[in-house]
């Protein structure tokens, strides 16, 4: 069944907070709902439980790519050329480590970018349900769940004090 | 005196966004003046590259000049941004909420044009490809790795991208606030860049791990970027001055002093332009005022026991360059400017409150001590060449030409436009910075004062 999606706004923290302590009571859980804020709250601002993420593996696969890529990089183009090195051995460690160096923290740092994107799911300009309010300082409290949960949740949020709300029929992108 | 006061976020929008969604006449007279020095270097530059490099006054043995000491001074330059940005934040100094992005561009335009500049130097700037890339399959002409010319490719490359990919995600929340109030095509284009954030609290919370992530990540990247460029000088065994230990960590130190300086530079430009003085206080520019005399006296030390330690060998080429830099004219000229701009002047009025906030005087002591490094820049790299040596049949002094002079004033003209282009497309001081230090600001009052408070998590 499509899911549907009701954005409630309010310019208070504390409503907000309460209206998710009203949710969770009604049995709603942190995956059918999101605040929307302009700023970055701080931790648990709202009763919401911390998320999991995997960003800190990313830096590490991309260290390891980064070196590999360098590795392969400064030995071929030692070796390629015929170069007279006078009976010195043909590689020459020191400025490899300095090039493997760079291309480790390109490749991680890279790679963390790539990360926080995909964790993030800052997938595309799309938005789904929005408002432009929010970038002012209005808070938003999106509930996604079946049409029915939907009524529910909406009552809920106005119990708490929020009276501001918009809908919308969606597949729910915003997960 | 301005003080900080309580901003309302209407306000704080029309502040911050006037520059990019408004037009003004200085806009318009500032583009058009640093368009005007651009093109110095554009026919500095298109004349060397018609006549060949015989246009410039390098010469044997004098072959780095104006153009190299130019690159390695706006290579210090762009350690501005990391140092306000990573290291500040690293240490969660809330003073530097206005001025990170500021600095963080300033970083990136620096670099490119320092990028720019052994490009030209070489005189046949196609071919630099050829050395830098390993894309010659054909005639397999593949980098040569040993060379610390290759050392810098690599690590200013890394530099360029790190510190691009940084401002970029620091900049998606401040896109988004321009996209939910650009129209038409332009809402479109700030959406494309905004990448759908939309401030969940997953977005926010990742946003603020991978800032301190990314700050220590290029934290090693920005040291490593001054202390290879300073190996371009030091891995050179033949030239007096060159050949020294310190020189990574002097360089770094120096790269510091000079680009945090350039900050405070464009800090009071920021201020004066966009009338932005609820957002630089004097009370920032006292802070970075603080901080620079720290970082001079750092510098100060590492120029020390260069110096001492160049001496202290008794290697009579040495001596003798030593000699040269500080008793004959013109290069005894520019080490008294050079000491005298870049530290006795600015240290010494640093250490005056009075003066760390005042903003014109701020303003010049940036200007100064950037002078000043410029000169020790040029007095490393051009008298231990001109000296005469045993083995050289030729030497002589270097005569910067029209050409070269054109370039370097075109440099700062490239610079200075970079950062008014991105003010004019995107918000030059982070909104969304500014906006949580508003809400978690306070005061408590303890006995009979009222202490500022700050609210971290």
């Amino acid at each position: 069944m499509t899911d549907k999606q009701v954005l409630g706004l309010c310019r208070d923290a504390d409503t907000t907070a309460r209206a998710v302590e009203a949710l969770e009571k009604k049995g709603f859980s942190g995956n059918e709902y999101e605040i929307l804020t302009a700023i970055p709250y701080p931790e648990g601002t709202f009763g919401e439980k911390p998320g999991k993420h995997r960003l800190y593996i990313f830096p590490f696969i991309g260290a390891l790519c980064g070196f590999s890529a360098a590795l392969l990089l400064t030995i071929g183009t030692q070796l390629f050329p015929p170069l007279v090195t006078g009976g010195k051995p043909i590689l020459s460690i020191p400025p490899m480590i300095l090039i493997m160096f760079e291309g480790t923290m390109l490749g991680a740092i890279l790679f963390t970018v790539i990360g926080v994107i995909f964790e993030s799911r800052l997938f595309g300009p799309k938005l789904g349900l929005y408002d432009r309010r929010i970038t002012e300082g209005f808070i938003g409290l999106l509930i996604t769940a079946s049409p029915e949960r939907i009524t529910e949740a909406e009552q809920i949020m106005a119990g708490a004090g929020i009276a501001d709300f918009k809908h919308s029929l969606t597949g729910g992108n915003n997960k | 005196m301005e003080t900080e006061k309580n901003i309302t976020e209407k306000q704080l929008h029309k502040d911050l966004l006037a520059p990019v969604f408004g037009f003004s006449r200085r806009f318009w007279i500032a583009a058009g003046v640093l368009s005007f020095v651009l093109l110095a270097a554009g026919l500095g530059f298109t004349w060397m590259l018609i006549k060949g490099l015989g246009v410039t006054g390098l010469n044997r043995p004098v072959m780095w000049g104006f153009m190299i000491t130019n690159f390695v001074f706006w290579v210090g330059i762009s350690h501005a941004g990391v140092m306000i940005s990573s290291i500040l934040r690293l240490s969660r100094a809330e003073w530097r909420l206005p001025l990170t992005r500021a600095a963080e561009v300033l970083t990136l335009m620096a670099l490119f044009t320092a990028a720019l500049h052994p490009i030209i130097h070489s005189g046949r700037p196609w071919r630099t490809m050829y050395w830098a890339f390993p894309y010659d399959f054909s005639r397999e002409i593949w980098p040569n790795i040993r060379s610390p010319l290759i050392w810098d490719v690599s690590a200013i490359f890394t530099y360029l991208i790190s510190s691009t990919l940084f401002v970029y995600i620091a900049l998606i929340p401040d896109l988004a606030i321009v996209r939910d109030r650009a129209s038409g095509i332009f809402r479109s284009i700030y959406g494309a860049l905004a990448l759908g954030w939309r401030g969940t609290n997953r977005q926010w919370q990742l946003h603020g791990i991978v800032s301190v992530l990314l700050a220590a990540l290029i934290l090693p990247v920005f040291v490593s970027v001054h202390s290879i460029v300073s190996w371009d000088f030091a891995a050179v065994t033949s030239v007096e001055g060159w050949h020294s230990t310190i020189f990574a960590p002097y360089f770094v130190a120096g790269a510091i002093h000079s680009g945090v300086s350039a900050v405070v530079v464009v800090m009071a430009l920021m201020r004066w332009f966009y009338g932005w003085g609820k957002y630089l206080r004097p009370e920032h520019f006292d802070a970075i005022g603080k901080l620079l005399i720290a970082i001079a006296l750092g510098w100060f030390y590492f120029f020390s026991m260069e110096f001492i330690f160049g001496l202290y060998s008794l290697e009579g080429p040495e001596i003798a360059l030593r000699n040269m830099q500080i008793f004959q004219p013109p290069w005894s000229i520019f080490s008294i400017v050079f000491l005298l701009t870049a530290f006795f002047i600015p240290v010494s009025l640093l250490l005056f409150r009075k003066v760390r906030r005042n903003i014109l005087a701020m303003f010049f002591l940036g200007i100064t001590v950037n002078i000043g490094m410029w000169f020790e820049r040029f007095l490393i790299i051009v008298p231990g060449l001109a000296r005469k040596t045993p083995f050289t049949f030729d030497w002589g002094t270097y005569r910067p030409s029209i050409a070269e002079i054109g370039i370097v004033a075109g440099s700062f003209g490239l610079v200075f436009l970079g950062l008014l282009i991105f003010a004019k497309i995107f918000p030059l001081v982070p909104i969304s910075d500014q906006k949580e230090g508003q809400a978690f600001k306070g005061e408590i009052q303890i006995g009979r004062v009222k202490i500022k408070t700050t609210l971290q998590d």
